[in-house]
């Protein structure tokens, strides 16, 4: 009883026959071999699994890949253009975003919406805008301030 | 020399990682590999009858279930290192067989060709429960009379242990004052993001069995999992890719590891588990979980006289690799950075129908720092002093280092007044007690907590240890001239790969990105201990250091014979070897005339990358300057080396540390509470540590910010919560509160450096110094802030409710 999904990943169009229970996070990592969208806790609470479709970053641990059909999906495989990293990426690896960086690609997916919404947050609007992904390591002072990093980029990119 | 050491160098290891392009357990895929799914037990305390696995054979994809009587006789015990006297030691099978002793507790493997039909068929094993009384409170654990976990025993206590030194008794006798205090060091979960893994793949025909495993220590697991498997260590190797966190909870040798092994050497597939974050919870190891009475002594001028902590330490249903000597570690620290001339530890170790506790980030330290930093407040409420006056009366001065404590440990240095009057400036101390005096004028509940903190750091010595407490490294030159480390440290998150580099880079004279730091693999990599403790730098990169210290040695008699003089001639400088000027027209290496010299040399001869064929290098007749490239390739090519010179370039070297280091620090929180809601908001937070020298201040500010946050959880917001009947209350992240980006205050962050001399880079260690000096200096702050409605003390996590019950009960 498999079911075929269209879904445009990173700008590629993938057609693939899956269960209807199959996640999307598991569509991505085990389908489509794309690791780098990780699962930290399966309930939607950590973050870690955060992707983008049509534009909206998603938790991907809890929603099914047959609901991603004829979506737009962006990973972090896919952030970066023509070999440049996304400002967001930059501002991590500038300012220390990360170190075991496993919550990290979903925190930069999150980060990233938060900066197309909001281009120039205060501190308290990035803390509140990455309420729904844990990190462990940085204690999140670090992220902020990459956060801060990128909306600078962008800004003086305009 | 030091063109990267003491720099905010940006990390090597994250474009990968910030690309998505990193390796975990879980991203690594081998054609034909079966999943594993466990069945956990769902009672604290129960005995099985039977395990009914029928069903779950039958289902689709699934290839073989295996259950404790399966495999109890052909796997070994989980080991537990720690070694105390008449210490009980329960026999732990990595799954159970007639009795389960926790939630969570593995019983069955099922193994199939999905992971979704594993969890499938996991669902389809009958276990055949009968429920037995669970034992959950530790103190009640404690006493005779209620139900027994082993049987075989008799009781529920593991072990008994009094440490210290001085006589408690007479201290107390001859004090002013003798305050007690009940307090508690919650459970907590440790939580790393990646949850634990393994992937096990077997090859018969060589029998050779390879584990990639999230673990903190690759070395120490081989060695036990070979002995739990009977198989030779040299047939095991371990590798642990990318590590998502670990804090002491991949510090450990755990029942999947083993089992996974097996189960790939039983099917001779590749096999693989992934813990889910609700198992995580469940079965990875916990932290804390202390229950005691702290008595402090003192004089009326606010001197110490002595400290005595009685404590039942929750061990859980099972040993894990070092759950009893974590109290231990409780007691060593129990002097904090105080003078106090007796001491004494009085720990009962008790088993509970729970997950083993065992080391979480500062694993016994943040306990007794915990319990010292609360009991210095309390004698500053009991004689009316200012919290920051107790405890400067009672430091040692910087003079008095090494400094012996009544608990049998010499601090290697310190100057705890310079950490504190620089955290009290950047505070504004004073000031802020004024403003803490208007605001109550005012009706505001604000407080100001402070903790001065001393760590122990880089374990350590291996008399000290249980299984070896030296590191190793190896630093190789490549014919090419690219540099390989390789440390038995195994960093998952701590950034080695871009420290122990600018270390090389600085000490070798080449550029950063020439180096590349390999560990966890032990295949690869030399035997060696692993990152836990706050040891990586102060231990694994004092065995680069000297390591390559002797790299240097021997390139330096190969530059010689090239340049056709001896040693004592060749200076070395930023990567060029170069004759010494005659004498009165110095030009050693280090002073000014021969960083100018190399200056003006041109590039390398052989520039990393550049195929070494024929590329011999020039006669030495007539040169002057050889660059390290260069002798690296002649190295390699052994056809100009000194007489009795080995071939090869590349140095090995295992650093056994004389002692263990101590940083320290103060932390300054101030809160204000919202007396409607009794929710805690924090105001400011300042800290000042010292970890020794910095190798990247950059790095160090992320792992005491870290640290501190996890701090802020236990203070505030976290404890793994079992209920009386033994079910796991926080089994989720949704009950389980880790804190979040809107939790957490703007730290400012400032530092001392002392030095050590315990190793020749003067680091002392800084993984766990905000998760030990942080938390006392929050719940300081929260008492300050209700001590006017008669409050001394508060237990952790302070939940609003208590705080609101306390505001609206009272009269002030």
């Amino acid at each position: 009883m498999k079911k075929s999904v269209r879904i445009n990943v990173n700008g590629e169009t993938r057609e693939s026959e899956v269960e209807p229970r199959l996640l999307l996070v598991h569509y991505l990592r085990d389908v489509l071999g794309l690791t780098g969208t990780h699962v930290g806790c399966e309930t939607s609470l950590c973050g870690a699994c955060t992707v983008m479709v049509d534009g909206r970053a998603v938790k991907s641990c809890t929603m099914f890949a047959v609901q991603a059909d004829a979506s737009d999906v962006t990973t972090i495989e896919g952030l970066a253009s023509d070999g440049e990293l996304h400002p967001v990426q930059q501002g991590f690896w500038e300012r220390h975003g990360l170190q075991c960086g496993y919550c990290t690609p979903g925190m930069i997916l999150a980060a990233a919406q938060l900066l197309e919404r909001n281009p120039s947050p205060t501190r308290e609007e990035i803390r509140h805008g990455l309420e729904g992904n844990l990190c462990r390591c940085t204690g999140y002072q670090h992220i902020v301030e990459a956060v801060e990093y990128a909306s600078k980029a962008v800004i003086s990119d305009k | 020399m030091a063109r990267y050491v003491g720099q905010r160098v940006k990390r090597t290891e994250d474009p990968r990682l910030i690309k998505g392009l990193a390796h975990y357990v879980d991203d690594i895929r081998l054609p034909d590999t079966l999943h594993v799914a466990f069945v956990r037990s769902i009672y604290a305390h129960a005995r099985i009858n039977g395990v009914d696995t029928d069903e779950a054979l039958k289902a689709p994809g699934v290839v073989a279930v295996f259950t404790g009587k399966d495999v109890s006789e052909k796997i070994g015990p989980v080991p537990c290192a720690g070694n105390l006297p008449d210490l009980k030691v329960p026999d732990h099978r990595v799954l159970a067989t007639d009795r389960v002793y926790f939630v969570g507790h593995p019983i069955a493997a099922v193994v199939a060709t999905d992971a979704y039909s594993a969890r499938d068929a996991a669902e389809l094993v009958v276990v055949d429960y009968e429920e037995l009384p669970a034992v959950v409170d530790p103190e009640e654990a404690a006493r005779d009379g209620g139900p027994v976990i082993h049987e075989k025993f008799g009781s529920n206590v593991a072990y008994k242990l009094t440490a210290g030194e001085g006589d408690i008794a007479a201290a107390f006798a001859s004090s002013d004052r003798v305050i007690k205090q009940r307090v508690t060091n919650q459970r907590l979960a440790p939580i790393a993001m990646e949850p634990r893994g393994v992937l096990a793949r077997y090859f018969p025909g060589e029998r050779e069995l390879t584990l990639w495993s999230s673990t903190q220590i690759p070395h120490l697991m081989r060695t036990q999992v070979a002995l739990m498997l009977a198989i030779p260590e040299n047939k095991l190797r371990v590798i642990t890719p990318e590590v998502g966190g670990g804090f002491g909870s991949k510090l450990n040798v755990y029942a999947e590891e083993a089992l996974l092994g097996w189960i790939s050497m039983q099917t001779a597939k590749p096999a693989k588990w992934i813990e889910t974050r609700r198992e995580n919870i469940q079965a990875t190891i916990h932290g804390r979980g202390q229950v005691g009475e702290i008595e402090i002594g003192c004089r009326e001028d606010g001197t110490l006289t002595g400290l005595r902590y009685n404590v039942v330490a929750d061990l859980g249903a099972y040993h894990q690799l070092l759950t009893p000597a974590i109290p231990t570690l409780t007691g060593l620290m129990l002097s904090g950075c105080y003078k106090i001339p007796a001491i004494q530890i009085n720990v009962t170790g008790v088993f509970t129908n729970k997950m083993a506790t065992d080391a979480y980030r500062g694993a016994g330290r943040p306990e007794a720092t915990y319990v010292v930093e609360r009991a210095l407040d309390l004698v500053a409420d009991e004689l009316n002093l200012d919290p920051v006056e107790v405890r400067r009366r009672n430091f040692p001065s910087p003079e008095e280092f090494p400094f012996k404590t009544a608990t049998g440990l010499f601090y290697d240095s310190g100057n705890y007044e310079g950490a504190l009057s620089k955290a009290l400036e950047n505070a504004g101390y004073e000031k802020l007690r004024e403003e803490q005096k208007r605001a109550r004028d005012e009706g505001r509940i604000v407080g100001i907590g402070v903790s001065t903190y001393v760590e122990i750091c880089a374990l350590g010595p291996s008399q000290a240890m249980p299984a070896g407490g030296w590191e190793s490294a190896t630093v190789r030159i490549e014919p090419t001239g690219t540099v390989t480390v390789m440390t038995g440290a195994s960093p998952h998150g701590q950034g080695q790969e871009t420290s122990f580099a600018q270390l090389a880079a600085d000490e070798l004279g080449v550029d950063l990105n020439d180096v590349t730091v390999v560990h966890g693999d032990t295949s690869i990599v030399q035997y060696g201990i692993g990152t836990f403790g706050s040891r990586a730098t102060a231990v694994g990169g004092t065995a680069v250091f000297v390591a390559i210290e002797r790299l240097k040695e021997k390139a330096t008699k190969i530059a010689a014979h090239l340049l056709a003089t001896d040693a004592a001639n060749v200076a070395f400088n930023e990567g060029i070897f170069s004759l010494k000027a005659a004498k009165g027209k110095s030009a050693a290496a280090g002073d000014g005339t021969a960083a100018k010299d190399s200056d003006e040399v041109p590039e390398p001869m052989l520039p990393a990358g550049q195929d070494p064929a024929g590329a011999l290098p020039e006669p030495a007749e007539g040169r002057t300057k050889v660059t390290i490239q260069d002798v690296a390739l002649a190295a390699h090519l052994g056809r100009e080396l000194p007489p009795d010179t080995e071939p090869g370039l590349s140095a090995t070297y295992f650093f056994e540390p004389k002692n263990f280091t101590f940083p320290f620090g103060t932390h300054i929180c101030v809160v204000e509470i919202e007396r409607e809601t009794g929710e805690i908001k924090f105001r400011r937070y300042v800290a000042v540590d010292d970890c020794g020298r910095v190798i990247n201040p950059m790095l160090v500010d992320g792992q005491v910010q870290g640290g501190i946050v996890q701090s802020i959880g236990q203070a505030l917001y976290e404890e793994v919560v079992y209920d009386e009947m033994g079910q796991l209350v926080t089994g989720t992240l949704m009950d389980y509160a880790v804190p979040r980006a809107s939790m957490i205050p703007w730290m400012e962050l400032d530092r001392t450096e002392t030095p050590t001399d315990v190793n020749p880079l003067g680091v002392k260690g800084v993984g766990e110094a905000g998760t030990i000096g942080a938390t006392p200096a929050i719940v300081n702050a929260v008492v300050d802030a209700l001590s006017p409605f008669g409050v001394r003390h508060i237990d952790m996590p302070v939940r609003p409710e208590a705080v609101w019950r306390i505001i609206n009960n009272s009269d002030e």
